[in-house]
């Protein structure tokens, strides 16, 4: 069990600035990845954790070059080696399964011949040996049907099933090491739960080592044996999985545990101040000094050794570990959230629908609705003044449509939405009022698209408060300082522009120019999800603090449960453009609830390998919503028969005040989920 | 893992200092300096020749036609003793200001129609669309010979006709190029505001495709410096006897088994300066990170 297949040591991989100097990204890696164990490695982007990942198949980026040490795989060093050499060893001996299968797949083959290509590559069986193969490969990964799966072209295949044909390629050439880059990030929570668990039998069923790359401690938690955890191109911690995330003795990891929001826990995580260094900006002492709450003056001067610590089995980079000892006992969380809401409506989504789908020529001009199964049907949400209300569900489910017809962005197709109790909102952009729209204001997904990129911080700040407030010269100039004020930053950020500032930065940037207009209402579309966990809880924080300050209404659209939980003081259960549950949040993650809760919150991975998550029901994927009937019949664990398909579900109201829309009878589901 | 994340704590720039940087960057590469090089001593040249220029463009003197270059006449004599030194300098005068301004006209008409096509989309686009694809197909030298022989040879013709005729195809590329930003969502918030076409054409927009549209302009420059002297040659663009390469290249064609200088000087000047545009778009593209190998236009 203790041989090693792998080890690395002493390796640096760095890059030449235009300035001539080097500066590394990998910095005296040491480690070794034993046969038959799954390592995590763990980090937040830039950490360098895929260069490493990279490096352990001997492949170094363009631009980029070793800086001393070396990477060897079964005592041959991989980075010595040529490409016809390394050839021989990449799906042989180490193979790699992509972040994106959807990318990685090529489009225009089917699933069938590009595992046979895989296996011409790297095996030498003959034609026949191979077909039978890619059933066997495909029935391991646990595709229904392989016959059929194999003539398919990846687009006819989910995200889920996508990613299990990467797996089974990999597995095509039988090799002893599997580097997995972030395998499970762009999958629904469901679907990643299903995956991680194919791969832990995989690993299981066939003994091959597993280096598990990912920033998701939840996903870590499941599959691995041992983590690493990286931070500005050092390890800062390794051991095995429990230690490491039940008993963490480095602050960094330490601190990021408790920025991570738990369903166990409610309110918000602690958040971490500061953001990672950059390459080349390290300081002289510890790379984590600056956001370290555990430092002394030695951590400033004198860059700590990896040190091993024989009784548990770790190994830190921190001269005060033994601090840490006592205080990772106490993880309770203590900034709860104020919940009492008034009822005082702002927001009220009545009956609303709204289709994808484009009417014919002939058909507009009949003015004939065509589509009796639209994307988003039957709508009804009352939204009160100075709540956050949170929209959750899988990707499909209709939360940011919901989210774009209140911005005006799309035209609901029935229903109607009314704003401050009396005025209805137009589904047209152009109709609608200055006043209305300066009252509603967007924060997106991803910074680096939701800024223009050739605009200074300043620029970007600017453009709401001259429409709406027609603020020019010293005026403007001091309403931005004060929202960079708002947001934690300092008014030199004014003539920065997005790409000199860090992810966290740049949201920040997007919160204020939201708030630059003085809304009533933010919708908040996934804003969290594009960040390191770190600095997501800091960005929870501001919008809580915000909010408190300001008395704004949170429109929050997630896939993320927890996070949901944290921020949200009610929460609204979507399935393919249908309601399923709604209610206070502290309700709607009690039981009883409706049977897509109860999978959503079975599938969340907890930052703890002992809670598993409970997977209930199948991971497949739906195209579209049934057209009759409940809108989970599909996928359902508790269905009942006929009436699931053939009847809209009623409306039923539990004890706590959430509503759950199901034939089962709400008495019975508690008794069937406790 | 980007290696040019140590760019992140750059100061801020002037507008200055980056049109200084990008020239650098253009002059470092050989092409682009030759490119450069050539096109500044053009420009030079085209400024100062009057000041310099040794003899009389417009000077005939039939008891010196047809003289061999020699240290008096440095390019020879043409056909009415005039010197070729003296009209080849002078010659890239009137092209290089008319499709100057022309590459101008052609990059604002063609640039915001593009922008704006690309924006609005629908059927408005589809409209604007299908009238450029129709002028694209006319044949420009015929269009533009019909124009200047309805309204004359002018400069007031020349630099409209010569801009509509280059801008439809900026049309095409500034549209692309919208497109490519249409879909971000600083785009959708900038519209979630409510700002006016207008403003996002102008703020959001215009900052994020000009550099396509600029490299797209230069390269119409050089375009457009052959299809004037294509023009001139065919006895439609300058008039006599004004100098001009196209012209030139023109009255001493006939001559050229006995008289080589004077239609290889105006041959020499006319191409050494559309190469040097084109070297230098393409160093200003790929300083500017656009790679028109890669992104050739629609």
């Amino acid at each position: 069990m203790n041989i090693n297949i792998q080890e690395i040591k002493d390796l640096s991989i760095g890059f030449k600035s235009q300035k001539g100097e080097q500066i590394s990204i990998l910095r005296n890696i040491t480690t070794n990845i034993r046969k038959g164990e799954t390592v995590g490695i763990v980090g937040e982007s830039g950490s360098g954790k895929s260069t490493l990942a990279l490096a352990m198949m001997g492949y170094i980026k363009h631009g980029l070059f070793t800086n001393g040490g070396e990477c060897l795989f079964k005592s041959q060093d991989l980075l010595s080696l040529n490409n016809k050499e390394l050839e021989d060893i990449r799906g042989r001996k180490i193979a790699m399964i992509p972040q994106n299968a959807g990318q990685a797949l090529t489009p225009n083959l089917k699933i069938g011949y590009q595992i046979e290509e895989a296996l011409r590559l790297h095996t030498d069986f003959s034609k026949v040996e191979r077909e039978q193969k890619i059933s066997e490969l495909l029935n391991q990964v646990r595709l229904p049907s392989p016959k059929i799966m194999a003539l398919r072209y990846p687009h006819e295949l989910s995200g889920g099933q996508q990613q299990r044909v990467a797996v089974a390629m990999a597995l095509a050439g039988n090799p002893e090491l599997l580097l997995l880059d972030e395998p499970t990030t762009g999958l629904d929570v469901t679907t990643q739960a299903h995956v991680l668990e194919l791969l832990k039998d995989i690993a299981k069923d066939t003994g091959t080592s597993m280096v598990y790359v990912s920033h998701d401690l939840g996903a870590i938690a499941q599959v691995c044996d041992r983590v690493i955890v990286m931070y500005a191109g050092e390890i800062v911690l390794e051991g095995p999985v429990r230690k490491i995330l039940k008993e963490p003795i480095h602050p960094y990891t330490y601190g990021l545990l408790k920025s991570i929001p738990k369903l166990s826990l409610s309110g918000l995580p602690d958040s971490m101040p500061g953001s990672q260094p950059q390459p080349g900006n390290i300081g002289s002492g510890c790379s984590f000094y600056d956001r370290c709450n555990f430092s002394s003056d030695e951590c400033k001067i004198k860059v700590p050794e990896l040190e091993y610590l024989s009784e548990i089995d770790t190994s830190v980079r921190c001269f005060n570990h033994s601090e840490l000892i006592s205080k990772t006992s106490e993880q309770k969380i203590t900034n709860e959230l104020k919940k009492e809401i008034t009822i005082d409506e702002i927001l009220d989504l009545k009956d609303v629908s709204i289709s994808y789908a484009k009417q014919g020529i002939i058909d507009q001009f009949l003015n004939k609705v065509t589509d009796t199964n639209p994307t988003v049907k039957d709508i009804n949400i009352n939204i009160n003044k100075g709540e956050t209300i949170a929209l959750v569900g899988e990707s499909g489910s209709g939360k940011s449509t919901i989210l774009k017809s209140i911005a005006g962005l799309l035209k609901t197709k029935d229903g109607y939405i009314k704003f401050d109790k009396e005025k209805l909102l137009s589904g047209d952009l152009k109709k609608r009022n200055s006043e209305d729209l300066r009252s509603i204001q967007l924060i997106f997904q991803n910074p680096d698209e939701s800024l223009n990129p050739n605009h200074t911080v300043e620029q970007i700040l600017s453009q709401p408060l001259k429409l709406y407030f027609g603020l020019t010269g010293s005026k403007l100039k001091s309403s931005i300082a004060e929202l960079l004020e708002k947001v934690r930053l300092g008014a030199f950020y004014m003539s920065r522009y997005p790409r000199q500032l860090s992810g966290g930065e740049k949201q920040r940037i997007a919160v204020a120019r939201a708030f630059a207009a003085r809304p009533d209402i933010i919708l908040c579309d996934e804003v969290t999800s594009a960040l390191d966990v770190s600095v997501q809880a800091a960005v929870l924080d501001l919008l809580q603090k915000l909010k408190e300050e300001l008395g704004t209404t949170y429109v929050f659209v997630s896939h993320d449960l927890a996070v949901v939980k944290a921020i949200s003081d009610r929460v609204a259960v979507l399935y393919q453009g249908r309601l399923c549950e709604i209610g206070p949040s502290k309700d709607v993650y009690q039981f009883p609830s409706h049977p897509y809760t109860e999978v959503l919150i079975g599938a969340v991975l907890e930052p703890d390998p002992d809670i598993r998550p409970k997977l209930v029901a199948e991971d497949i994927v739906e195209e579209k919503p049934p057209e009759i009937g409940c809108s989970f019949q599909g996928r359902c664990p508790r269905i009942v028969g006929d009436k699931c398909r053939n009847e809209t579900p009623p409306w039923q109201f539990g004890d706590n005040g959430n509503a759950i829309r199901c034939h089962i009878d709400i008495e019975e589901l508690k008794i069937q989920q406790s | 893992m980007e290696t040019s994340k140590n760019t992140f704590h750059e100061n801020p720039k002037s507008s200055l200092e980056k049109v200084l940087d990008i020239i650098s960057t253009m002059a470092s590469k050989p092409s682009g300096f030759i490119g450069l090089a050539i096109l500044i001593f053009h420009v030079i040249l085209a400024i100062t020749s009057p000041w310099f220029a040794p003899y009389d463009y417009k000077a005939i003197n039939p008891t010196l036609m047809l003289n061999a270059p020699s240290s008096e006449f440095w390019f020879g004599t043409d056909s009415l003793g005039r010197d070729v030194f003296t009209r080849t300098i002078l010659g890239g005068r009137t092209a290089l200001t008319i499709t100057f301004f022309g590459s101008i006209i052609a990059l604002l008409w063609g640039g915001l129609l593009g922008i704006f096509c690309g924006l609005v989309g629908g059927r408005i686009d589809d409209v604007v669309m299908r009238i450029v694809d129709a002028f694209l197909s006319i044949p420009w030298i015929l269009a533009m010979l019909l124009i200047v022989s309805l309204l004359g040879t002018t400069t007031e013709v020349l630099i409209p006709a010569l801009g509509f005729f280059y801008g439809k195809g900026i049309v095409r590329v500034a549209r692309a190029a919208t497109h490519d930003v249409i879909a971000k969502d600083f785009i959708v918030s900038a519209k979630a505001r409510g700002h006016s076409n207008l403003s996002i054409i102008w703020n959001e927009i215009l900052p994020n495709v000009r550099d396509a549209i600029l490299v797209e302009g230069a390269m119409r420059w050089s375009w457009m410096l052959l299809g004037f002297s294509s023009l001139s040659f065919l006895g439609f663009g300058v008039s006599p006897p004004t100098p001009d390469w196209g012209l030139m290249i023109s009255n001493a064609r006939g001559l050229m088994s006995f008289a080589w200088w004077a239609v290889i000087a105006p041959i020499v000047g006319l191409s050494s300066l559309i190469i040097g545009i084109n070297l230098t778009a393409d160093a200003f593209a790929k300083a500017l990170g656009i790679d028109r190998s890669t992104k050739a236009p629609v």
